[in-house]
Protein backbone atom coordinates (compact mmCIF):
# COMPACT_ATOMS: atom_id res chain seq x y z
CA UNK A 1 0.00 0.00 0.00
CA UNK A 2 0.98 3.51 -0.87
CA UNK A 3 2.50 5.82 2.34
CA UNK A 4 2.63 9.41 2.12
CA UNK A 5 5.71 9.85 1.11
CA UNK A 6 5.23 8.07 -2.13
CA UNK A 7 1.85 9.46 -2.85
CA UNK A 8 3.16 13.26 -2.18
CA UNK A 9 5.85 12.31 -5.18
CA UNK A 10 2.88 10.97 -7.23
CA UNK A 11 0.76 13.94 -6.92
CA UNK A 12 3.96 15.98 -8.24
CA UNK A 13 4.55 13.66 -11.03
CA UNK A 14 1.21 13.63 -11.75
CA UNK A 15 1.64 17.62 -12.70
CA UNK A 16 4.28 16.81 -15.12
CA UNK A 17 2.62 13.73 -16.74
CA UNK A 18 -0.03 11.30 -17.47
CA UNK A 19 0.55 8.73 -14.51
CA UNK A 20 -0.13 4.88 -14.92
CA UNK A 21 -3.51 3.64 -14.43
CA UNK A 22 -2.20 1.71 -11.30
CA UNK A 23 -0.29 4.84 -9.96
CA UNK A 24 -3.65 6.44 -10.57
CA UNK A 25 -5.57 3.77 -8.43
CA UNK A 26 -3.60 3.76 -5.67
CA UNK A 27 -3.07 6.97 -5.29
CA UNK A 28 -6.84 7.64 -5.38
CA UNK A 29 -7.30 4.89 -3.01
CA UNK A 30 -4.40 6.81 -1.02
CA UNK A 31 -6.65 9.87 -1.03
CA UNK A 32 -9.76 8.63 0.04
CA UNK A 33 -8.44 7.95 3.75
CA UNK A 34 -5.75 10.33 4.24
CA UNK A 35 -6.77 13.60 5.12
CA UNK A 36 -3.02 14.95 4.67
CA UNK A 37 -2.26 14.41 1.29
CA UNK A 38 -6.24 15.52 0.34
CA UNK A 39 -4.97 18.41 1.96
CA UNK A 40 -1.01 18.27 -0.10
CA UNK A 41 -2.87 17.56 -3.44
CA UNK A 42 -5.12 20.96 -3.11
CA UNK A 43 -2.04 22.71 -2.12
CA UNK A 44 0.20 21.53 -5.04
CA UNK A 45 -2.56 23.31 -7.36
CA UNK A 46 -2.47 26.01 -5.69
CA UNK A 47 1.44 26.68 -6.01
CA UNK A 48 0.46 25.89 -9.90
CA UNK A 49 -2.18 28.77 -10.00
CA UNK A 50 -0.05 31.11 -7.97
CA UNK A 51 3.10 30.48 -10.15
CA UNK A 52 0.83 31.57 -13.26
CA UNK A 53 -0.40 34.72 -11.40
CA UNK A 54 2.63 35.54 -10.15
CA UNK A 55 3.94 37.59 -12.86
CA UNK A 56 1.05 39.91 -13.18
CA UNK A 57 1.23 40.40 -9.56
CA UNK A 58 2.14 44.41 -8.32
CA UNK A 59 4.34 44.32 -5.43
CA UNK B 1 1.48 66.00 -40.68
CA UNK B 2 -1.38 65.74 -38.24
CA UNK B 3 -1.20 61.76 -38.53
CA UNK B 4 2.59 62.17 -37.66
CA UNK B 5 1.98 63.87 -34.68
CA UNK B 6 -1.01 61.29 -33.37
CA UNK B 7 1.15 58.65 -33.71
CA UNK B 8 3.95 60.29 -32.11
CA UNK B 9 1.97 60.85 -29.16
CA UNK B 10 0.84 57.56 -29.15
CA UNK B 11 3.89 55.95 -28.53
CA UNK B 12 5.10 58.83 -25.84
CA UNK B 13 1.86 57.52 -23.89
CA UNK B 14 3.28 53.69 -24.38
CA UNK B 15 6.73 54.53 -23.04
CA UNK B 16 4.70 56.11 -20.08
CA UNK B 17 2.47 53.34 -19.46
CA UNK B 18 5.62 50.92 -19.95
CA UNK B 19 7.69 52.65 -17.23
CA UNK B 20 6.24 51.67 -14.25
CA UNK B 21 6.29 48.22 -15.10
CA UNK B 22 9.90 47.84 -15.67
CA UNK B 23 10.65 47.45 -12.38
CA UNK B 24 8.23 44.29 -11.88
CA UNK B 25 9.69 42.69 -14.85
CA UNK B 26 13.10 43.55 -13.66
CA UNK B 27 12.41 41.12 -10.83
CA UNK B 28 10.88 38.50 -12.67
CA UNK B 29 13.91 38.49 -14.57
CA UNK B 30 15.86 38.33 -12.16
CA UNK B 31 14.01 35.86 -10.30
CA UNK B 32 14.57 33.61 -13.46
CA UNK B 33 17.80 34.37 -14.36
CA UNK B 34 19.76 34.91 -11.56
CA UNK B 35 21.83 36.88 -13.28
CA UNK B 36 21.22 40.69 -13.25
CA UNK B 37 23.21 42.23 -16.57
CA UNK B 38 21.19 39.05 -18.44
CA UNK B 39 18.20 40.22 -17.22
CA UNK B 40 18.72 43.35 -17.73
CA UNK B 41 18.95 42.92 -21.35
CA UNK B 42 16.19 40.78 -21.57
CA UNK B 43 13.74 43.56 -19.78
CA UNK B 44 15.33 46.35 -22.56
CA UNK B 45 14.64 43.82 -25.61
CA UNK B 46 11.06 42.98 -23.90
CA UNK B 47 10.25 46.56 -24.10
CA UNK B 48 11.90 47.56 -27.19
CA UNK B 49 9.77 45.20 -28.46
CA UNK B 50 6.85 46.22 -26.83
CA UNK B 51 7.15 49.69 -28.38
CA UNK B 52 7.52 48.75 -31.70
CA UNK B 53 4.57 46.23 -31.63
CA UNK B 54 2.52 49.30 -31.37
CA UNK B 55 -0.75 47.98 -30.18
CA UNK B 56 -3.51 49.27 -28.25
CA UNK B 57 -4.94 48.35 -25.20
CA UNK B 58 -7.94 49.18 -23.19
CA UNK B 59 -6.47 48.68 -19.99
CA UNK B 60 -3.00 48.38 -17.80
CA UNK B 61 -3.79 44.92 -17.02
CA UNK B 62 -3.82 43.80 -20.62
CA UNK B 63 -0.71 45.79 -21.45
CA UNK B 64 1.04 43.83 -18.42
CA UNK B 65 -0.07 40.56 -19.65
CA UNK B 66 1.23 41.33 -23.13
CA UNK B 67 4.62 43.04 -22.46
CA UNK B 68 4.84 39.90 -19.89
CA UNK B 69 4.18 37.45 -22.35
CA UNK B 70 7.19 39.33 -24.70
CA UNK B 71 9.43 39.13 -21.95
CA UNK B 72 9.10 35.19 -21.07
CA UNK B 73 9.75 34.37 -24.51
CA UNK B 74 12.55 37.03 -24.29
CA UNK B 75 14.00 34.73 -20.94
CA UNK B 76 13.08 31.42 -22.52
CA UNK B 77 15.67 32.58 -25.62
CA UNK B 78 18.39 33.75 -22.45
CA UNK B 79 17.65 30.01 -21.42
CA UNK B 80 17.95 28.16 -24.37
CA UNK B 81 21.07 29.89 -25.35
CA UNK B 82 22.49 29.19 -22.16
CA UNK B 83 22.06 25.79 -22.74
CA UNK B 84 23.75 25.70 -26.28
CA UNK B 85 26.81 27.03 -24.90
CA UNK B 86 29.28 24.49 -24.07
CA UNK B 87 30.49 23.20 -20.51
CA UNK B 88 26.72 24.03 -19.10
CA UNK B 89 25.63 21.21 -16.67
CA UNK B 90 23.73 22.32 -14.04
CA UNK B 91 23.82 21.06 -10.31
CA UNK B 92 20.58 19.69 -9.55
CA UNK B 93 21.15 18.04 -6.24
CA UNK B 94 21.00 21.25 -4.48
CA UNK B 95 18.13 20.02 -2.04
CA UNK B 96 19.18 16.72 -0.46
CA UNK B 97 17.48 13.54 -1.07
CA UNK B 98 16.89 13.14 2.50
CA UNK B 99 15.78 16.75 3.10
CA UNK B 100 11.85 16.37 3.97
CA UNK B 101 12.18 12.71 5.54
CA UNK B 102 11.40 14.50 8.57
CA UNK B 103 8.36 15.38 7.99
CA UNK B 104 7.68 11.28 7.68
CA UNK B 105 7.31 8.38 10.08
CA UNK B 106 9.65 5.07 9.38
CA UNK B 107 6.46 3.82 7.67
CA UNK B 108 6.60 6.92 5.29
CA UNK B 109 3.40 8.49 6.96
CA UNK B 110 3.06 12.09 7.76
CA UNK B 111 3.89 13.17 11.73
CA UNK B 112 1.96 14.25 13.91
CA UNK B 113 2.70 17.55 13.73
CA UNK B 114 4.23 17.77 9.64
CA UNK B 115 0.59 16.07 8.77
CA UNK B 116 -0.74 18.76 5.77
CA UNK B 117 -3.62 21.07 7.17
CA UNK B 118 -5.94 22.60 5.72
CA UNK B 119 -5.32 26.39 3.72
CA UNK B 120 -9.05 27.10 3.73
CA UNK B 121 -9.70 29.16 1.07
CA UNK B 122 -6.39 29.62 -0.42
CA UNK B 123 -7.42 32.02 -3.35
CA UNK B 124 -8.45 34.71 -1.14
CA UNK B 125 -4.28 35.27 -0.62
CA UNK B 126 -4.11 36.33 -4.14
CA UNK B 127 -5.68 39.53 -3.77
CA UNK B 128 -2.98 40.38 -0.26
CA UNK B 129 0.15 42.21 -1.50
CA UNK B 130 1.43 40.92 1.67
CA UNK B 131 1.06 37.41 0.50
CA UNK B 132 3.19 37.66 -3.02
CA UNK B 133 5.85 39.04 -0.84
CA UNK B 134 6.12 36.13 0.94
CA UNK B 135 5.71 34.15 -2.10
CA UNK B 136 8.69 35.66 -3.87
CA UNK B 137 10.23 35.37 -0.67
CA UNK B 138 9.80 31.72 0.04
CA UNK B 139 10.87 31.29 -4.71
CA UNK B 140 14.09 33.12 -3.73
CA UNK B 141 14.55 30.95 -0.72
CA UNK B 142 14.92 28.25 -3.31
CA UNK B 143 18.53 26.71 -4.53
CA UNK B 144 19.14 28.49 -7.82
CA UNK B 145 19.22 25.72 -10.33
CA UNK B 146 15.87 24.22 -8.52
CA UNK B 147 14.03 27.65 -8.51
CA UNK B 148 14.90 27.43 -12.17
CA UNK B 149 13.99 24.14 -13.00
CA UNK B 150 10.32 25.00 -11.63
CA UNK B 151 9.85 28.26 -12.59
CA UNK B 152 10.88 26.99 -16.55
CA UNK B 153 7.93 24.49 -15.54
CA UNK B 154 5.26 26.69 -14.23
CA UNK B 155 5.75 29.90 -14.79
CA UNK B 156 7.26 29.72 -18.39
CA UNK B 157 5.43 26.59 -19.54
CA UNK B 158 7.96 24.44 -20.49
CA UNK B 159 7.53 20.68 -20.57
CA UNK B 160 9.57 18.51 -18.61
CA UNK B 161 10.86 17.15 -22.04
CA UNK B 162 12.08 20.74 -22.96
CA UNK B 163 13.65 21.31 -19.44
CA UNK B 164 15.70 17.98 -19.89
CA UNK B 165 16.55 19.00 -22.85
CA UNK B 166 17.80 22.56 -22.72
CA UNK B 167 19.37 21.56 -19.53
CA UNK B 168 20.98 18.59 -20.32
CA UNK B 169 19.59 16.37 -17.03
CA UNK B 170 17.55 13.29 -17.26
CA UNK B 171 13.69 13.35 -16.51
CA UNK B 172 13.90 10.96 -13.46
CA UNK B 173 16.22 14.20 -12.27
CA UNK B 174 13.92 16.77 -13.61
CA UNK B 175 10.81 14.57 -11.52
CA UNK B 176 12.74 15.23 -8.49
CA UNK B 177 13.97 18.53 -8.15
CA UNK B 178 10.62 19.51 -9.33
CA UNK B 179 9.18 17.22 -6.04
CA UNK B 180 11.78 18.94 -3.98
CA UNK B 181 11.14 22.58 -5.21
CA UNK B 182 7.21 21.79 -4.91
CA UNK B 183 8.00 20.67 -0.96
CA UNK B 184 10.24 23.25 -0.33
CA UNK B 185 7.67 26.23 -1.60
CA UNK B 186 4.76 24.76 0.23
CA UNK B 187 6.45 24.49 3.20
CA UNK B 188 7.67 27.81 3.30
CA UNK B 189 4.01 29.41 2.61
CA UNK B 190 2.64 26.98 5.19
CA UNK B 191 5.35 28.19 8.06
CA UNK B 192 5.39 31.65 6.36
CA UNK B 193 1.78 32.40 5.84
CA UNK B 194 -0.72 29.80 5.98
CA UNK B 195 0.01 29.24 9.61
CA UNK B 196 1.68 32.44 10.38
CA UNK B 197 0.44 34.76 12.89
CA UNK B 198 1.52 38.11 10.81
CA UNK B 199 -0.25 38.01 8.30
CA UNK B 200 -3.00 40.47 7.81
CA UNK B 201 -5.72 38.74 5.82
Amino acid sequence: MLNCKKAAALMSQGMDKELGMMQKMSLRFHLMMCSGCRNFNKQMEFLRQGCRKFPQQDN
Amino acid sequence: MEKELASSSNTNSLVDELAPLRRDMLKFARLQLRDDAAAEDAVQEALAAALTGQKQFNNRAQLKTWVFAILKNKIIDTIRERARSPGTSIDVDEIPEDAYDDLFNEGGFWQNDTRPSTWGDPENSFSSQQFWQIFEICLTRLPENTARVFMMREMLGFDTEEICKELAISSTNCWVVLHRARMGLRLCLDERWFNSENRDA
